[in-house]
């Protein structure tokens, strides 16, 4: 029994309790409901074992969807207990977990594996190959971005959660002061889903250097996969710092080694400065590509292919490079000297410049165009004025010296919050409405999607801009609760109505898609958009071979081309199609590295080492195997093609666009 | 037989020697750690690049422009972020 006290709960309250009952009967209720109705087989046989960048895609994006619900339920129960001044829905211990967890949540499992989804999803149809260029490593990245994710949602349920902030500074993290082993799971989680990212990192590199079809030049590339590209270079040069990092933090907790420590020789401030080594770049990971699907929306929904190209290209390389040279502004009051702040007060006002460029790119492809106001629309046009201002309050944090001021505050909070929502949130959903119907058949109701974006909006302005005022008068963040005689009460009432907006809004998302699901017309042809580049240019849904023949390319929107400038996208013969093998391996690997995870998080060496040899062999079967692949014959591809009852030409392409 | 021999990588290993012979002497003679270090950089990033270039054939496919960008760029975020961080934590604290 003693053994088993490991795995209590530190801080139990009604709330825990009633999420473990919850959890259990959903997963009883899911084991149950997949035997009954037989789809084990299914399940393992499409998705758990499956190569296919698609299947992947859609995977990422359910788990963002699971994410974005969990770290939604942490903001709002934050909002909840800050309504009111004194309020006792949560005390201290909670609020700072749920604030650890929603930060976690929602970078890591949420934000992340939304832009993987993307990628996956998009870049190999915009570059008209059939795969990535590594699928099973693929795989192996999800299934172990999952087991990460996992692994961290469990740590409320068992063990307790992480409570140090998502960024997790020493010595606050260190054994002394985070007694539980909450910091194990922050610690082990992430390294886990952090191994996946980093080879996706190389995948998608590998991918768009190697892998593009016949004429697409690094020029003539669509700018999505431009922004995933370079959002790929960041994530492999960026992620080691944080396995280092993290390998390190670890090492401290559990083997009492003594990097971020303050005694013995340790520096605690060297985790500060190598979480944003890595943590600087992450933000432009998230917002990379998030720029490249907006540069695909308002170009196909204004009717005008995008304005300066090339600038755009070239602002992004900057902002790669200058992504790296900007870390210390989330630490100006640490104690360096002043020469240090202001190289780094520059550096990252001079980020503003590259960024400022896209803005008006953006605009400049609107000007004059025939704007066609649908939900991917609207949330393009809502992002440009709301992300704008949060980039000016960015270069307000960015001025060192009135950093102290802003430090530490609802500011700040109003700030991030102010980027990620307009730039990152909303280009997920307004990419999600957009790419849809390419893999699901059917359109999102346009209707419900405009309520959501209003939903969202307003409740996004409500929610945060109130917490500039309060955190220029000092409202601390992280901080539980206030007393009544602050005033901070009103705003933060505001807020709360904000949030409980934004609530709702994502609530009408998942009835979007269950409305749509049941009423959307489903012959919408595979270009219902009037869209321009390539991904638009195969059947819908995508067959799995994604090209019956592999398109040759001409521009940036060469399919744009094809279907108004006379451009032959496909010529010649269809061919035998080479395709990859399903594997199991990385799924068992994903199960796997989940043990390992579990072990270290509670220092249960044996099945931590056991796990840990189950890792090399299967690293080392894979090295003996010989796989060749498959290959889909002329006959199936033609009766595959046949029963699409579309013929993909540039003459007489099908024209059942949607107008809307 | 004079296509076959492998002059540049036999050179390139006998160099590769004695730059650990060089490096092994720091730690057999009595000299400064700030000599002591010098000598260690630099004969550790000579090592790093021969290594690159005689034996791990960069710059010989056609790609060769692409690898030596990318080393390009590695070392400028790795040099931006050691000395930042000297810089951070050390110089100016």
């Amino acid at each position: 029994m003693e053994f088993f006290q490991r795995f209590a709960i530190p801080h139990p309250s009604p709330a825990i309790y009633a999420s473990m009952v919850a959890i259990a009967l959903v997963s009883i209720a899911i084991v149950v409901g997949l035997t009954y109705f037989k789809k084990w087989g299914y399940l393992w046989h499409e998705w758990f074992t499956t190569v296919d960048h698609k299947k992947i895609g859609i995977m990422y994006l359910i788990s963002a969807l699971l994410m974005l619900f969990r770290g939604g339920a942490d903001a709002i129960m934050m909002r909840a207990q800050l309504a009111t001044p004194e309020a006792k829905l949560l005390d201290a211990q909670h609020y700072n977990e749920i604030f650890t967890t929603h930060g976690v949540v929602m970078i890591l499992f949420m934000a992340m594996p939304f832009i993987f989804a993307f990628m996956n999803l998009i870049v190999p149809l915009q570059i008209g190959a059939r795969d990535v260029a590594f699928p099973r490593l693929n795989a192996l990245s999800f299934w172990l971005f999952f087991a990460g994710a996992m692994l961290f949602n469990i740590s409320f349920v068992i063990g307790g959660s992480p409570d140090a902030g998502w960024t997790s500074y020493f010595p606050l993290a260190g054994n002394d002061f985070s007694t539980s082993v909450g910091t194990n799971y922050y610690m082990l989680a992430i390294q886990i889903s952090g191994i996946g990212s980093l080879m996706t990192g190389i995948n998608f590199c590998t991918t768009i250097l190697k892998m593009r079809a016949p004429g697409m030049t690094l020029m003539k590339m669509p700018m999505f996969t431009w922004s995933a590209f370079i959002a790929n270079i960041i994530v492999v040069f960026a992620f080691p710092v944080l396995t280092v990092a993290l390998l390190m933090g670890t090492a401290d907790r559990l083997f009492g080694a003594n990097f971020f420590t303050t005694a013995n020789g340790g520096m605690d401030m060297l985790w500060a400065n190598f979480f944003w080594v890595w943590g600087h770049p992450e933000v432009y990971i998230l917002i990379l590509p998030a720029f490249g699907l907006y540069s695909e929306i308002i170009s196909t929904f204004s009717g005008r292919n995008l304005y300066g190209y090339k600038s755009m290209v070239w602002s992004m390389v900057l902002i790669s490079l200058l992504s790296f040279l900007v870390w210390t502004h989330h630490f100006f009051t640490m104690g360096q000297g002043a020469l240090t702040n202001s190289i780094f007060s520059i550096t990252t006002m001079a980020i503003a410049v590259p960024t400022g460029v896209k803005i008006f790119n953006w605009l400049f492809t609107m000007w004059k165009g025939k704007i066609r106001f649908t939900v991917p629309m609207l949330y393009s046009i809502g992002f440009i004025p709301l992300f704008t201002i949060g980039g000016v309050t960015g270069v307000m944090l960015a001025m060192s010296a009135a950093d102290y001021q802003y430090h530490n505050t609802m500011f700040l909070v109003a700030h991030f919050h102010n980027t990620i929502i307009p730039g990152v949130v909303f280009a997920m959903l307004a990419g999600l409405t957009y790419y849809w119907p390419k893999f699901f058949g059917f359109i999102l109701n346009e209707k419900i999607g405009k309520l959501t974006f209003w939903l969202l909006t307003v409740g996004f302005v409500l929610a945060f801009f109130p917490m500039y005022i309060t955190g220029l008068d000092g409202q601390a963040r992280r901080m539980y609760t206030y007393s009544e005689a602050t005033g901070f009460g009103p705003l933060n009432m505001v807020s709360f109505v904000g949030a409980a907006l934004m609530a709702i809004g994502f609530v009408t998302i998942v009835y979007n898609i269950y409305y749509s699901f049941k009423n959307s017309p489903r012959n919408i042809g595979s270009d219902p958009w009037d869209a321009r580049s390539l991904e638009w240019a195969t059947h819908t849904p995508v067959p799995e071979y994604n090209f019956a023949r592999v398109p040759q390319i001409s521009s940036s929107q060469t399919f744009w081309d094809s279907k108004k400038n006379g451009h032959a996208l496909f010529k010649g013969e269809i061919e035998d199609i080479h395709m990859p093998n399903k594997s199991g391996v990385p799924f068992v690997m994903g199960i796997i590295f989940f043990i390992v995870g579990f072990s270290f998080v509670f220092a249960l060496w044996v099945p931590a080492v056991i796990a840990l040899i189950g890792v090399f062999v299967c690293m080392t079967l894979r090295s003996f195997e010989q796989d060749h692949g498959y290959h889909i014959h002329v006959k199936e591809i033609k009766e595959t093609e046949a029963k699409y009852g579309e013929v993909l030409n540039s003459e007489d392409r099908p024209r059942t666009t949607t107008r809307v | 037989m004079k296509e076959l021999f492998p002059a540049k990588q036999v050179m390139g290993f006998v160099f590769s020697l004695i730059l650990t012979v060089i490096a092994l002497l720091v730690y057999y003679t009595d000299m400064s750690f700030a000599v002591g270090m010098t000598i260690l950089l630099v004969t550790a990033f000579i090592q790093a690049f021969l290594q690159l270039v005689v034996f791990m054939h960069a710059g010989e496919s056609k790609e060769g422009t692409a690898i030596y960008t990318n080393i390009l760029y590695g070392v400028i975020i790795a040099v931006v972020t050691v000395f930042g961080s000297l810089l951070i934590l050390i110089w100016d604290m």
